[in-house]
């Protein structure tokens, strides 16, 4: 039992802090709810046997965010020109990739994250998909996110494919050449597709403009949309359990006879009022 | 609801007896108007149009101040309040009074339009009608323009007095001077002197690979020390001409390892026909390249060659056999 005391200076000190930094967030819920928001999203129950590969998800996010900042200030400097300098004889495009390159302040670094933080946001995207697999968590219910998620990867590399062009140096450009031709021998409709792609019967200055704007605008809004789409899920779904856990998220561990199989929970669904999770 | 609250329907009486001031008003329309035609009247007419504009403008702006003013000046105000006649059961839908709830909400006939449907319906309606107006030129503008609108460009090759007969060359031209750069290509090239008619005859043939459009490259000697022919450099109506002689035993893709023999036919490598020839024409004594034709094979050589010629088709697309059914639709070309 607590003494009534009178509050100490230190202690009223304290309390007229704490008034101090909730007012703005009470003011903030009141109006928006998205503290409330907030705590739902970053604030939750995950299995207390979680593995570090489950933290995989969260890199290839981090990546990604690395790869749309990065461009954002690279977008700044590049020119998605395919006319000639009459000056230097060199693309205008090509010319913009060696300034931002050797002659701006930290040019060479940012364009260097860019350019290597692509194969890392793919490659941990397929880590992350190895440990999806791996674990079963692709299982029912979260069938829906591992569909997401392959679309998702599609992006990524839609991604690294228009994004490959755009130095629009020989290897650029030839890689998109057979790029393009590869995608022209599906049947049917590849001819159509490919004659999209390159805007017209042949590669030219049509091509480089529609691949950046696919690059930097329509192909990230749909991976942010997707991303959106597939955090949602694995909110509302929960974290999987690693296949050798005994609980579920927010569940309490049962006897390992008490069903038969040992745990219950998402990653072997038992009925609901059997204590399943709601 | 909090029970201290007043339902909107017990608090009729008190509340919406009293009419909100100033009443709801037409005036400032009239009053814009006025402006308006004052502005277009700067435009058209300042002497007449502005002037009907600014007595319109005055007129109103007097009318508005005089209703804006009514309390002040005291006058009485005579607003009706909005009321709306109970319905019967069945016939409205009417919410009930506050001290009958719980009451089940008179049914509503299932084939009736509601006021709520209605809006459903219209606000559906009207947001596909209005999507469908900017989607369609968005779409159109994205696709169209890569397949409609095709140019042919006719590439000037120069005089054909440039061309030793019998002997091969590798021509790099531009295509399409506006482009540039970009439009440089490359043709594999023999003057095959006349031919059985007495008609000059020319092998023009693409260098693009028929496997992914990679640019192949003659196997063999190449310049004056190895051909015993200058190299022909000139400019002509479509920028740089390069003309340089080879003696090419067979061409070679660098990408894939696709080979061809000098006629463009296929020999080994995951090419899938023979390269494409460009047509070609004699204007006033100058050799110009036309559009190009895929080539399944050739038989014979030089002017004698018998052709196996298709329509233009991409990089990988077989021309002729069963995988040719794959592509039975080709996007226009010029």
């Amino acid at each position: 039992m607590a003494l009534r005391r009178p509050p100490t200076k230190a202690e009223l000190r304290r309390q007229q802090i704490e008034e101090l930094v909730l007012y703005p967030l009470d003011w903030l819920e009141e109006r928006s709810g998205l503290v409330g928001g907030v705590r739902y999203f970053l604030f939750r129950n995950v299995p207390s046997d979680i593995n570090w590969m489950q933290t995989l998800g969260s890199a290839a996010l981090t990546a990604f965010l690395v790869q749309a900042i990065t461009g954002v200030i690279l977008a700044m400097y590049y020119v998605p020109s395919a006319a000639t300098d009459p000056h230097t004889g060199q693309p205008v495009a090509y010319e913009s990739i060696l300034h931002i390159t050797d002659n701006l302040t930290m040019g060479w670094l940012v364009r260097g994250m860019h350019r290597w933080g692509a194969s890392v946001f793919i490659i941990l995207m397929f880590l992350h998909m190895g440990r999806v697999f791996l674990f079963g968590a692709y299982k029912y219910p979260r069938e829906l996110n591992w569909v997401i998620g392959v679309l998702i990867l599609v992006m990524g590399m839609m991604e690294g494919f228009t994004g490959y062009l755009l130095p629009w140096d020989q290897t650029a450009y030839w890689a998109t050449v057979v790029g393009i031709n590869l995608n022209g021998t599906a049947p049917f409709l590849g001819p159509w597709l490919a004659q999209f792609l390159r805007g017209g019967q042949e590669i030219s200055g049509a091509t480089l403009t529609r691949f950046y704007s696919l690059h930097m605008l329509v192909i990230p809004g749909a991976i942010f949309a997707l991303i959106g789409l597939h955090l949602y899920l694995v909110i509302r779904l929960g974290v999987t359990s690693p296949p050798w856990s005994k609980e579920a998220a927010g569940m309490e561990e049962v006897d390992a006879d008490s069903n038969g199989a040992g745990r219950v929970g998402l990653t072997q669904p038992v009925p609901r009022s059997a204590g399943g999770r709601d | 609801m909090e029970p201290e609250q007043p339902s909107p329907d017990t608090a009729h009486d008190s509340l919406h007896e009293e009419p909100h001031l100033p009443p709801p008003t037409l005036w400032p329309v009239g009053f814009a108007i006025g402006i308006v035609v004052v502005l277009v009247g700067l435009i058209i007419n300042p002497v007449l149009i502005s002037s009907i504009g600014g007595a319109i403008a005055i007129v109103f702006a007097f009318l508005w101040a005089r209703d804006a003013t009514t309390e002040l000046r005291g006058e009485a105000i005579v607003v009706e309040p909005e009321r709306r006649e109970l319905k019967e059961a069945g016939e409205g839908r009417t919410a009930p009074p506050a001290d009958q709830q719980g009451v089940a909400l008179p049914r509503v006939a299932e084939t009736a339009v509601t006021r709520s449907r209605f809006l459903e319906g219209a606000t559906l309606g009207l947001g596909g009608v209005i999507g469908g107006l900017i989607t369609v030129p968005v779409a159109g503008f994205a696709l169209l323009p890569s397949f409609l609108g095709q140019k042919q460009h006719k590439v000037d090759m120069g005089p054909v007095s440039d061309y030793a007969p019998g002997q091969w060359y590798v021509a790099t031209f531009i295509v399409d001077p506006a482009e540039g750069e970009v439009s440089k290509r490359a043709a594999f090239l023999r003057n095959n002197g006349n031919g059985p008619n007495g008609e000059p005859s020319f092998t023009i043939i693409s260098n693009r690979c028929t496997h992914l459009g990679c640019p192949t490259q003659p196997n063999g000697p190449s310049g004056q020390q190895f051909t015993g022919v200058a190299t022909v450099k000139e400019r002509t109506a479509n920028g740089p001409l390069q003309l340089l002689p080879v003696i090419p035993a067979g061409y070679g893709c660098p990408c894939h390892g696709s080979q061809f023999d000098v006629e463009g036919n296929r020999t080994a490598g995951p090419a899938v026909r023979a390269l494409d020839r460009y047509e070609f024409e004699i204007d006033h004594g100058r050799l110009v390249l036309l559009s190009t034709y895929s080539v399944s094979k050739v038989v014979g050589t030089g002017a004698a060659a018998k052709i196996y010629k298709y329509k233009e088709t991409g990089p990988g697309e077989h021309v002729d056999g069963p995988e040719d059914w794959l592509y039975p639709l080709q996007p226009p070309h010029h």
